[in-house]
């Protein structure tokens, strides 16, 4: 909401050198933050006086142009130039070249003098051109960045207005006033008006206000004016979309009278283009009292207004010229000819008033919220009538309202108001609270004495009544958003000054620290960051090409993921199965920029739809849903486990005088994997794996002793890099971390130490190459018994001396006893037994 | 080697000049030897099997008896005099030896390079665990929930009445089929909802998370970005006890200069409800007021949702976004810094923040 300050002033005792940003100060106290400060003068500088043009000869260009050497009088004859400056003429008649053509020798214009500044930096200044010195400016509207007309210069008396020669326009016009631009939240439409607003300063101030309703005489009851029926019946959630209807008629209107300065500034300032006469006065009477009103061209109209739900079927074209399909649940304004107007959106084009109107029929009605915004999202039909009904508007200001715009059309338009009227609908029950002595100084923290809960609600307009054990609170008719002691409560604090609440710091009961879970993903991460990897945070938003690609292992198969329905782009309109999309987007943009060795991982949740995909209704607000309604509800939920993934492109460190930079291959990837594993104490258990992000030859599938599958690691497939723009012999890893926290056991149980001397064995074992190395090592390790302490695999060879089809697999075997020392006999024998398991699964011989 | 120093007759083992001659003689090579090597050679020369004093040692055998004792005292101290000389000027030039390896394997150690590469947390993740930590340090809990949520859980439990604009002004990403009511979370209230219904009263939890708003990326906009929010549910909470908690929880990120302000704003799940702004004396430009985030009393219509009896308890809950936080405590300029992965923006921070 914009303030033009001089509107403010009218109402609320704001100090006269104080400024948009003064009183955007006090503004905020109250709750309305500061959005923008409207200042023509910070673009536009003086002099700028009204000059009547004396003299104007044609002069024809040889490029066929023909320009206007005027002379313009801007200081009264017989009076001094009191101006100084290069450029301005003593005589108080200026030689100006004007390009435009719309104006004539008598007519006052606005000129800008040399040394003024118009928007946009322009500096006047004499200057020489078309063989004369043009010692200044005949403005537009544009030029002095109050329209967008720039048809030809603004002529004065074409907006009514016949100055004396040397006025500073920008006074005329209304361009010293400033307007301070406030967001206001939804809960407060009254705050959409300068009264609403003008009521607020003074509390934030402390200062006095007059409403500008007191300043307007309606009749108090209207009776024979335009019929007028309201017959809805199919209210929503049971309220009338409409409970009150104010008519007046006022005839004799001249709509092409042009809209007086101090009114267009005012809308102009406020962000409301001049329209006409009939259109400003009701967008004027909106902004000053909040309610929005309707102008129809009575003659227009065919028999009685009926305001209902439109029937299946029905259209109209609204004022943008636009058809529209209704809907059996908008409110309609209709006559005899149909729908003429959608309720509190937007007026129809068939009755619309335009400069031939003559007798204008002013509508002031209260529609109902939830009515209005359904018939604006439908019709995406914002509008500033919309936007102030569905936040609530004042029940008992359409009267007055009403008489405002006819007092307007009747001084402005030259209008005669008839004295018959209509009011029609049923006022809605006054909405009182009990609030309870004591319960805003509990709420709020602060002791608050009678007279300040007393004081504040009045001051805002409510009706305070003395009731047992506190007060009962009728609430102001412009205020829909109090409802409760609570909202009450928040009325007094703000009024008494949230700054008045003191800190206290309340004791939580003992905490168990973080959970399990939490301290898990926590090691995970800083683990693998520890190891040497950066941690980055990619969007969530993939393409369906993508989760079918890395969310599934199957060539060809196509992913079940999440869509949204309204992604920022189409492309990336689904919710990611896999993290490792995002992390390729990551390393690309990466070596854009000239980052070739990378490390990258991130710690995700991906989004796994299972079987119920929602619910198909939503419980009710305020009410505890039933458990089964809550259990159908966190069901409706997909699955999001945390993912944790990496991606390695280049090289593990940077090249460097003494050290040749290792490049990261598919075994990287894997180790990084394990490495989680062993963070967390989870042992992955990798096995040839198959995965169409991988290359075929070079994917492990991880998975844990119980055989779940985790995820995966190796090389990405060459094809995709390829594809993806992404360095030969990347690699990655993805993991569902979830799975591994779960896997994770509770408690560790020591294993004993024993200090008798270690007996180490090695043996070379020669298998068929498609064994895997992972499944000879378990088997020696099954075979092996207690004593074996451990066994790793150091070597493995294909080639001389191995038959084809064989490679020979090294392993150190290391055996120790907890009570004794080992003969040598009882470590070869460990080993033997090792090695005939592996012979026996595996046809391994010993070399 | 050579076996005997040329033309050198074997001396008599009872001639004492003549053997101290000889002692004499090794012990000036000994100590012009001026390497290891050299010195072999003095020693294979001096106390070789064929050196004078070697051979004027077995010389002492065919003495007669009675001269065997003054001989041998002669030759033994002799021999040791040259010994000892030997072991000296061993030991003189292997320090010397060892000092010289030493020098010699001296590196430029500014041109050391750098082997393994330290890896680096994202800032938002570092903070994140930053915040979670002051509030489990007061005894809080650390909740989380999905990020695709229920409608009801987002808006309508939260007091977002169906038709109201506060909904609209969520700006909110929905789930197909739209008839699922699913979406996601533009807030990580729904955590706090599912808080309230989960857990016991008295609830003391912070709920940091990822939330998403149909914003597009640009210099202070994100579609995805973080928030942490509290929420308190007790007996006789009051805004001062919310003002209390943001204050305490302010100086622990801020240092003990810290200040908070709370300015009357609008928010559906609260009542009253509060914007609030932190006086921030580092800020780039001079210290200021800088809004940090929303907070209020929980509004009693969410306490109901959540089955909780709004007369016997009340709580305060409060918000702010992460990424706002890292940008006005640590100068980030520009949003995209914290969205892209560019390397440089997380290595800068390491495992800090």
């Amino acid at each position: 909401m914009r303030i033009p300050l001089s509107w403010l002033r009218e109402f609320a005792q704001v100090p006269a050198g104080a400024t948009a940003e003064d009183v955007m100060a006090e503004l905020v106290k109250v709750g309305f933050e500061e959005e923008a400060v409207h200042r023509p003068t910070d673009g536009l500088k003086g002099p700028v006086v009204v000059g009547q043009v004396l003299s104007l000869v044609k002069e024809p260009q040889t490029n066929g142009k023909t320009i206007n050497w005027c002379q313009v009088r801007v200081v009264p004859e017989g009076q001094e130039q009191t101006l100084t400056g290069k450029g301005i003429d003593p005589s108080g008649v200026q030689g100006i070249i004007c390009g435009a053509h719309n104006f004539v020798e008598g007519d006052k214009v606005v000129v800008t003098l040399p040394g003024a500044v118009l928007p946009g930096d322009f500096h006047i200044s004499a200057r020489k051109t078309y063989g004369h010195l043009s010692a200044g400016m005949i403005a537009s509207v544009r030029e002095l960045g109050i329209g967008e007309d720039h048809d030809g210069i603004l002529v004065l008396s074409r907006i009514g207005l016949d100055p004396e020669i040397g006025t500073d326009a920008m006074d005329l016009l209304g361009l010293y006033d400033q307007a301070a631009e406030i967001n206001v939240t939804p809960d407060r439409g009254y705050a959409f008006s300068i009264r609403g607003v003008a009521r607020e300063y003074a509390h934030a101030t402390g200062t006095t206000f007059t409403d500008p309703a007191s300043k307007v005489q309606p009749p108090a009851t209207l009776s024979g004016g335009y019929g007028v029926k309201i017959n809805d019946d199919a209210p929503i959630y049971g309220k009338p979309g409409c409970d009150r209807f104010v008519a007046r008629t006022v005839r004799g209107v001249d709509a092409t009278r042009p809209t007086p300065p101090w009114m267009s500034s005012r809308l102009r300032l406020a962000g409301i283009r001049s329209i006409s006469l009939p259109v400003d006065i009701s967008n004027y009477v909106m902004l000053e009292l909040g309610q929005p009103l309707h102008f129809y061209d009575q003659d227009k109209l065919s028999g009685g207004i009926v305001v209902r739900r439109a029937v299946a079927g029905e259209k109209l074209t609204t004022l943008d010229g636009k058809e529209r399909s209704l809907d059996v649940e908008d409110l309609l304004i209709t006559d005899e000819s149909g729908p003429i107007g959608v309720a509190g959106v937007m007026g129809g084009a068939s009755t619309e008033v335009s400069d031939a109107t003559s007798t204008v029929l002013v509508e002031a009605a209260h529609f109902e919220e939830v009515s209005i915004a359904r018939s604006r999202r439908r019709h995406k039909l914002p509008s500033e009538a919309s936007k102030r009904f569905e936040r609530g508007v004042d029940w008992q200001v359409a009267n007055t309202a009403a008489q405002r715009a006819v007092d307007l059309l009747v001084e402005l338009a030259g209008g005669t108001a008839d004295e018959a009227g209509t009011d029609v609908g049923n006022a809605p029950d006054a909405v009182t609270i009990a609030l309870p002595a004591g319960f805003a100084a509990e709420r709020i923290g602060i002791d608050f004495t009678e007279e300040q809960i007393v004081t504040s609600l009045e001051d805002l307009g409510a009706v305070v009544e003395k009731a047992d054990g506190g007060w009962t609170v009728s609430a102001p008719s412009w205020r829909n958003d109090l409802e409760t002691k609570e909202d009450l409560s928040e009325e007094i604090a703000r009024l008494v000054g949230y700054d008045q609440i003191p800190a206290t710091l309340p004791v939580a009961p003992p905490g168990r620290g973080l959970t399990r879970v939490q301290q898990q993903r926590r090691r995970l991460i800083q683990a693998l960051a520890d190891a040497g990897l950066t941690e980055v945070l990619a969007y969530p938003f993939v393409s369906k090409a993508a989760n079918d690609t890395f969310g599934v292992a199957e060539a060809g198969a196509s992913r079940t993921a999440v869509k949204l329905a309204n992604p920022i782009s189409e492309e990336h309109g689904y919710l990611r199965t896999s993290v490792l999309p995002g992390l390729i987007e990551v390393a690309k943009r990466n070596h854009s920029r000239g980052f070739r060795d990378l490390a990258l991982f991130e710690a995700g949740l991906v989004f796994l739809p299972g079987g119920t995909v929602g619910t198909a209704s939503i419980p009710p607000l305020g009410v505890r849903p039933s458990d089964e309604v809550l259990d159908a509800l966190y069901d409706g939920v997909p699955d999001q486990p945390l993912h944790v993934a990496a991606v390695l492109t280049g090289h593990d460190s940077p090249a460097a005088a003494g050290h040749t930079p290792r490049a990261w291959d598919w075994a990287d990837a894997l180790d990084i994997a394990r490495l989680a594993g062993d963070v967390l104490g989870v042992e992955i258990v990798v096995g040839q794996g198959h995965h169409q992000a991988f290359h075929p030859g070079r994917a492990a599938q991880l998975s844990l002793r119980t055989g779940e599958v985790v995820g995966y690691a190796g090389e990405l497939h060459p094809k995709l890099l390829a594809a993806s723009d992404m360095p030969a012999r990347s690699v990655a890893l993805e993991i569902n971390a979830d799975a591994l926290f779960e896997a994770a056991a509770d408690v560790i149980v020591a294993r004993h130490i024993s200090t008798f001397p270690v007996a180490t064995q090695d043996v070379a074992l020669v298998v068929p190459q498609d064994v895997p190395a992972d499944d000879v090592l378990a088997a020696l390790r099954e075979g092996a018994g207690e004593l074996l302490e451990d066994v790793a695999l150091f070597d493995v060879y294909a080639g001389k001396g191995i038959e084809d089809g064989k490679k020979s697999l090294a392993f150190g075997l290391r055996f120790r006893a907890n009570d004794r020392t080992l003969t040598a006999d009882e470590a070869s024998a460990a080993r033997e037994s090792a090695v005939a398991v592996a012979a026996e699964r595996f046809g391994a011989v010993q070399r | 080697m050579t076996e005997t120093l040329p033309g050198a007759a074997v001396p008599n083992p009872l001639d004492e000049a003549a053997i101290t001659a000889a002692v004499e003689q090794a012990i000036s090579a000994i100590a012009g030897a001026s390497t290891l090597d050299e010195l072999k050679a003095v020693r294979l020369a001096h106390t070789g099997e064929k050196s004078p004093l070697s051979l004027a040692n077995r010389e002492i055998g065919r003495l007669p008896k009675d001269q065997k004792a003054v001989a041998g005292k002669l030759m033994g101290s002799s021999r040791g005099r040259v010994s000892k000389a030997l072991a000296d000027r061993t030991a003189e030039l292997e320090a010397e030896n060892d000092a010289r390896i030493l020098v010699e394997e001296t590196v430029d150690v500014t041109a050391a390079p750098r082997r393994r590469r330290a890896g680096a947390r994202h800032p938002l993740s570092t903070l994140q665990d930053r915040v979670a930590d002051i509030f489990v340090g007061m005894g809080w809990e650390i909740a989380e929930g999905p990020e695709v949520e229920s409608e009801w859980f987002n808006f309508d439990a939260l007091n977002f009445k169906p038709d109201h604009p506060a909904r609209e002004m969520q700006d909110t990403f929905f789930v197909e089929p739209p008839e699922a009511h699913l979406l996601m979370r533009t807030h990580t209230s729904p955590v706090q909802v599912r808080s309230m219904l989960e857990r016991e009263v008295p609830i003391y939890v912070l709920c940091p998370g990822k939330v998403f708003r149909t914003d597009e990326l640009d210099a202070t906009h994100t579609p995805v970005f973080h928030q942490f929010e509290g929420l308190a549910i007790d007996k006789n909470l009051s805004m001062a006890d919310l003002r209390g908690t943001l204050e305490h929880f302010a100086r622990q990120m801020f240092g003990d200069e810290a200040q908070i302000r709370l300015r009357p704003n609008y928010f559906p799940f609260t009542e009253p409800s509060a914007e609030l702004d932190i006086f921030h004396p580092g800020a780039k430009g001079g210290p200021r007021w800088i809004e940090w985030g929303g907070c209020g009393m929980v509004n009693p219509t969410v306490l109901r949702a959540a089955g909780i009896d709004p007369d016997i308890y009340s709580g305060f809950a409060f918000g702010m976004g992460i990424e706002r936080t890292l940008m006005f405590r640590n100068e980030v300029g520009d949003m995209r810094d914290m969205i892209e992965g560019d390397v440089r923006f997380s290595e800068h921070f390491g495992m800090e923040i």
